[in-house]
């Protein structure tokens, strides 16, 4: 339309966007802030100093770190788990025929409509029953595949052409050496996708943590936070300091990651 | 997550390319390469499903083997004022959220549907709280709609209205819940209608200005039936999404002021890992589940009778 002039949409888009940003921007701003700054009436919306006194107490006055490492190898380990697994059951349904694979599928897909919280009781007394309540592998274990994680990589493999792999195949190849060396080199963009997506669900996740963890040493980085604001409940610099540093690792990987992000949610990973 | 559908239609289809001869290594290998993964997630969801259904028939209190109660837990149910209240609560959740999350994400999509300098900034800016944790979330919106201390308070002092209530009463603090979650959430329809905008195809887009359709036209007679099909999608896990409404109550209001917050899903955890009554808990999760099974078959078949009148 215009092509000289900047155009009139940014008008409604800069409101827009700043309502779901600004209380984002406010907590990096408060985090700089001092108690006396943050509790009085109203409070302020732009720090008089930079003041480090939050991140020094989450930082060098709590186990704070402790949580975050906690949370850093619990994600990890199931980010790995997931890109391995899941990529091999996904291949497999959208390449191979074999007893039950498709009953399976429609099984597997079909769990994500059960709640968490219908499965979270037996979940914890499973746990409970083997000992490995309040440890860190209880919070790997139900999470080292999905069924989102094996949705994405079926339609991703299903939308694949198979020239390559059948190439392959006719050299001689077995199918775990043409997926390992043919498939899986070629499956980056689906394999990033699955990837963002399941390192922001997992350092994210509340709920099971909440349940399977009770010792203060095992807390993921979200499970110590929320408990961390109920022991400071005044100190809110410090609380805010927490969640800039426990929102940091999502973010960085959301902006790294957006495009593949976004393919994941709508299910239109292509090669 | 959103092509169910369209992944059932290409299995179903796979037979006809090729005449089903399995050979016992064909299963070997294909059941090596699916089985790990699918182990993990039936194990995890069909066992502990069973299991819950069992405990709801029992006392359990997590420690000991519950007693056998038979119906008393489902019976106690409908006796427990908490549990309409948390009834009350979600359906409130549900009935605000989701069809604001509709509109709302809907126009947002049409908004950003549009080449200008730094639309991917824009197109970003939405997602960020969709990305942050509710723990996150919820500290900073519990401290931005505190009452004594928080900065919407003090919005409404500037602009000379009275202070409010808020998170810290009881008529007011589940709508203040939503309207945070709100926030959380709408930002995975903005980018599933966006998608969905982007796939119309152009020629269509150009008749239409040809003929002189305006933008309102444009919208309610090309773009709102072309996005029917994730309108239904979108419908069904926003409401997935509202009845397990739970991370935000935790780092916010923890079910308070007076219960006032308590959902479905806080008042299992509560049954469960606070009071220790975790056979009843169960048997709230299970009439929950039947319940949202039962609101998603009926929404899908008022959504197919919509389809086949037009």
């Amino acid at each position: 339309m215009r092509r000289r002039l900047p155009s009139g949409w940014h008008l409604v888009l800069v409101p827009m966007s700043a309502v779901t940003v600004l209380p984002f921007v406010w907590m990096v701003l408060s985090s700089f802030m001092t108690q006396g700054e943050l509790n009085r009436f109203p409070p302020s919306v732009w720090p008089e100093a930079l003041d480090l006194g939050g991140y020094r107490t989450v930082l060098g006055g709590s186990d704070f770190p402790r949580w975050f490492l906690n949370s850093v190898l619990v994600s990890g380990a199931i980010v790995v788990a997931q890109l391995a697994l899941c990529s091999m059951a996904g291949y497999a349904f959208a390449r191979m025929r074999f007893i039950g694979s498709r009953i399976t599928l429609v099984l597997v897909i079909a769990t994500a409509l059960i709640p968490f919280q219908l499965t979270v009781i037996p979940t914890f007394l499973i746990f409970n029953k083997v000992g490995l309540t309040d440890t860190l592998g209880a919070l790997i274990v139900p999470q080292l595949s999905s069924a989102v994680g094996i949705y994405l990589m079926t339609a991703f493999f299903q939308s694949f052409p198979k020239e390559l792999e059948e190439a392959a195949r006719i050299d001689g190849c077995s199918r775990f050496a043409v997926f390992f060396r043919v498939v899986l080199p070629v499956a980056k963009p689906a394999l990033a996708a699955l990837a963002v997506i399941t390192f922001i669900t997992a350092w994210n996740d509340l709920f099971w943590p909440l349940v399977a963890i009770s010792s203060e040493a095992n807390y993921t980085v979200q499970v110590g936070l929320t408990t961390f604001q109920g022991q400071h409940k005044a100190d809110w610099p410090a609380v805010m300091a927490g969640t800039v540093l426990t929102t940091l690792p999502v973010l960085a990987v959301f902006l790294f990651g957006q495009r593949r992000f976004v393919q994941a949610l709508t299910g239109a990973v292509k090669g | 997550m959103s092509n169910v559908q369209a992944l059932s239609r290409t299995e179903t289809a796979a037979p006809k390319r090729r005449p089903d001869r399995r050979k016992p290594a064909d299963n070997v290998t294909g059941w090596s390469f699916a089985g790990p993964a699918t182990v993990v997630i039936l194990g995890f969801s069909l066992i502990p499903m069973a299991w819950a259904l069992m405990l709801s028939f029992t006392d359990s209190d997590l420690m000991t083997p519950g007693r056998n109660v038979g119906l008393d837990n489902y019976r106690a149910l409908f006796q427990d004022p908490v549990f309409y209240q948390a009834l009350r609560n979600t359906g409130l959740l549900v009935v605000l959220y989701i069809p604001a999350s509709l509109i709302a994400g809907l126009l947002v999509a049409v908004l950003l549907n549009r080449k200008v300098r730094g639309i991917g900034f824009y197109r970003a800016c939405f997602l960020v709280p969709y990305i942050a944790s509710a723990t996150s979330a919820g500290l900073l919106m519990g401290y931005i709609f505190d009452r004594d201390f928080g900065l919407m308070n003090g919005l409404f002092v500037k602009l000379g209205l009275p202070v409010q209530g808020l998170l810290s009463s009881p008529s007011q603090a589940m709508f203040v819940l939503t309207l945070i979650f709100f926030w959380t959430r709408f930002g995975f329809s903005v980018v599933i209608y966006l998608a969905a905008i982007q796939e119309i195809s152009k020629e269509v887009l150009e008749a239409a200005a040809i003929d002189g359709a305006s933008r309102w036209a444009t919208f309610w007679h090309i773009i709102v039936p072309s996005v029917r099909s994730m309108t239904i999608f979108l419908g069904v896990w926003g409401l997935i999404d509202a009845l397990q409404f739970f991370d935000l109550i935790v780092t916010t209001t923890k079910g308070g002021p007076a219960n006032s917050t308590v959902t479905i899903v806080y008042y299992v955890w509560q049954l469960a890992f606070s009071f220790f009554t975790a056979g009843y808990g169960a048997a709230v999760a299970y009439v929950l589940f039947a319940g949202t099974l039962l609101l998603i078959v009926a929404g899908l078949l008022v959504a197919r009778r919509r389809g086949a009148m037009r």
